[in-house]
Order: structure tokens, then sequence, then C-alpha cells
């Protein structure tokens, strides 16, 4: 719990816009935000699988469940934070392997996880809203 | 002396290891459950099939389990990165350690959860 060999980077005063937030460091904390998001999004992943393989009548109440506009919208946004925890991970695992740690290489990963992010979150909301 | 008390394995080597083995079997599980939903026959037939297979429900319970150690290693991450007297005041500690005690009862009522839907139905 305790633990006082930290740095402390950012002002205390201005944690959001105290210092430059450079595309690598968006991609970051995006990672992270998606991260708690998810932690939240598993319950509803929970729930869904509970009431789908409970009996064929959880199955079609689920289904109805997801078809209503805040169902779509819960489970899209569960979908968005998982698929740019995804991609950000493959990224994540690239540089534990060594490729784009250069600072040009950081701010092109980058790139390529939020465009890529972007792409698989309007097919998930097509999914979610015409599949 | 012990230093870290709440963080998963209590080395950060370790925790940084099962970090990324967890995040490879939640991707192939996350590939397998959305490649199913989006290529297969979809019913309730075919999808209380998927999950009567013995195999099926090994992994997806090895999937839950990977998600318990790899949200409490990002969770605590999170919380001791950002949840600091430095930036929380006196009671920066108080906070940290309630969030990091709900964030782990929520991961094993998760697990509960995921065998009673297994095996309990």
């Amino acid at each position: 719990m305790k633990n006082d060999h930290r740095p402390d980077n950012l002002d205390p005063s201005n944690i959001l816009f105290g210092f430059a937030w450079p595309l690598a460091a968006l991609a970051s904390i995006t990672h992270r935000i998606s991260g708690v998001i998810l932690l939240v999004a598993i319950g509803f992943g929970l729930y869904a699988l509970d009431l789908s393989l409970s009996s064929e009548q959880g199955f079609e109440s689920i289904s109805g469940l997801i078809n209503t506009p805040l169902g779509m919208f819960i489970t899209w946004g569960c979908l968005a934070a998982l698929a740019y925890h995804f991609v950000a991970g493959i990224k994540h695992l690239l540089l534990d392997f060594g490729y784009g740690e250069s600072l040009a290489g950081a701010k092109r990963g980058a790139q390529i996880t939020f465009t890529l992010a972007t792409i698989l979150i309007l097919l998930a909301g097509f999914w979610v809203t015409q599949g | 002396m012990a230093t870290q008390i709440t963080n998963f394995s209590r080395t950060g080597l370790s925790d940084f290891v099962i970090q990324r083995v967890t995040a490879v079997i939640l991707l192939l599980y996350t590939v397998v459950v959305v490649g199913f939903l989006l290529l297969g026959d979809v019913s309730y037939t075919s999808w209380r099939g998927l999950f009567d297979q013995t195999w099926m429900q090994i992994f997806t319970l090895l999937a839950v389990l990977s998600i318990c150690a790899h949200a409490w290693i990002g969770m605590w991450t999170v919380g001791t990165d950002y949840i600091r007297e430095h930036y929380f005041g006196s009671k920066a500690d108080a906070v940290r350690f309630l969030y990091e005690v709900i964030s782990i009862i929520a991961l094993v009522v998760y697990l509960l959860w995921c065998v009673k839907i297994l095996w309990g139905n």
C-alpha cells in the first residue's frame, strides 16, 4: 500500500495541463482509462453471459436488452474500451520486444494505435446498431 | 522489510511478466469470442453448445483468472500513480487503500460469478 519511492512529476495544482501532452502520452493515459472502464465492463459482460446461457428465454431477453438504445450504448461503450485497450496492449507488447522505442517510433505507434482503435470503434458501433 | 503489500505478486518483476502473459491469454480469448459472435451462426443452441464444451469452460475460467491478475496489477499501478499525497493530500493513503480493496473484491466477485455461470446453472 505505501510506496514512498516514486517521483512526483506532475504539478498538483495543474495535473491535466501543467505539462505537454505528446501523442504517446495521450495513447498511454487512454490505455489506462480504457482499462479502468473495462473493470466495470466485465460486470456487464458477465451479466450478459449469465443471462444468455441461463435458458432460451434468457438468451432472448439479453438479445432484446442489447437492442434497446441504452443497451446499444452500453454495449458499444464496453466494446470501444475493449477495442482501444486491445490495440494499445498490442503496441505495448511490441514495445517490450523493442519495436518503436525511438521518439519518432513512439509517435508513429501512437498514431497507428489511435487510427486502428478508431476504425474498430466505428465498426463496433455499426455492429451493435446494425448487426 | 515489506514495503509493498497491495500489489499482486509482491514483486514488480513478476507483476511485469504476469501482466504480459495474461494480456496474451485475454487477447486470444477476445479473438475467439468476438470471432464466434461475428462469424458464427449465433443462436441459443450454438452459444450454449460452445460453452458446454470443456475446452471453452476452461478457456473462459482461464480468461477470468487472467482478468483478476491483470486488472489487479493495472488498478494497483493506476492507483499508486495518482491517488497519492502529492495530489490527494493527507487522506490519499486511506482513499487508495479503499480503492484497492474495492477493486480486489470486485475481481473476486467476478471470479466466483464466472464459476457459477459455467458450472452452477
